[in-house]
């Protein structure tokens, strides 16, 4: 485990939001709101279009994730990893015919127990630059 | 809403084909979530339902007590522990831990079969 990497960013990510894939996730998780399927319904609200659940972050933000989870210099035994802990701070909300850009920054890296701990932030904004979620994502690896 | 109320309970049973259809909406498709034979394999008892879908309950739950409402979702912070499996019903439920300047603080918890798939699971609520 090498502890310099601790503060190592990943360049950013885009994503664009599209309204049929709110759909499928608010489908999947059973979200019925009707702003999360219909755009007049969404208006009402006073969303710009059809929003995103909150927990539609990690679909934005996991590849800007994986650039890091995935980076070999970082190492991580993917087939060991668990997902240990995850926390989101919700700002703006997502909505249809958004850009989000995401960029992730390995937090912290540390041993303990026998596991190793790999600690990754992502920061997503839209494309007015409002922050819509920040995420802290731990994730562990059995070493032993 | 004051310290100790409960939320009102979320109750969802994930039924069989939910991993693909989760994985297709995520783009997580890790075997051990849609491939029974693979996490039979890796030493779990069948294929095992995404955590960040656990979490989704949650968050459905929390907004739910916010009266629906998903802007007032500010902040969920969960561990992930014991594995959700399809086909058996998930109760997620949840406890005001403290009000303060505006804020809701949710304990909350997913059970299911009597196994916690998440715990010390917070939330913060706008009021």
């Amino acid at each position: 485990m090498n502890e310099s990497l601790k503060g190592k960013s990943y360049p950013p990510v885009d994503y664009e939001v599209g309204r049929e894939k709110i759909r499928e996730y608010a489908n999947a998780i059973g979200a019925t709101a009707p702003e999360n399927h219909d755009r007049d319904a969404a208006r009402e609200k006073g969303y710009r279009d059809v929003v995103a659940p909150p927990m539609f972050a990690v679909v934005y933000s996991w590849m800007a994730m994986a650039a890091g989870v995935l980076d070999p210099e970082v190492g991580i035994n993917f087939a060991r990893m668990l997902h240990a802990g995850q926390e989101f701070v919700w700002g703006e909300p997502v909505c249809s015919g958004d850009t989000i850009t995401t960029t992730t920054t390995l937090a912290d890296l540390y041993e303990r127990g026998g596991m190793e701990f790999y600690v990754f932030e992502s920061v997503s904004v839209n494309q007015d630059g409002q922050e819509t979620a920040r995420g802290t994502w731990t994730n562990l690896v059995r070493t032993g | 809403m004051e310290p100790g109320d409960q939320i009102p309970e979320l109750k969802v049973t994930p039924d069989k084909y939910l991993p693909y259809r989760y994985a297709g909406a995520s783009g997580d498709f890790n075997p051990i979530h849609i491939d029974p034979e693979f996490a039979k394999a890796v030493g779990l008892p069948g294929n095992i339902l995404h955590g960040l879908y656990d979490m989704a309950l949650v968050a459905r739950a929390n907004v739910q007590a916010a009266g629906g409402d998903l802007r007032k979702l500010k902040r969920l912070s969960v561990q992930f522990r014991g594995m959700g499996f399809p086909e058996q019903e998930i109760t997620v439920s949840g406890t005001v831990k403290e009000v303060r300047d505006g804020r809701a603080i949710i304990d909350t918890v997913a059970e299911q079969g009597g196994n916690k798939i998440i715990k010390n699971a917070e939330a913060e609520l706008e009021l």
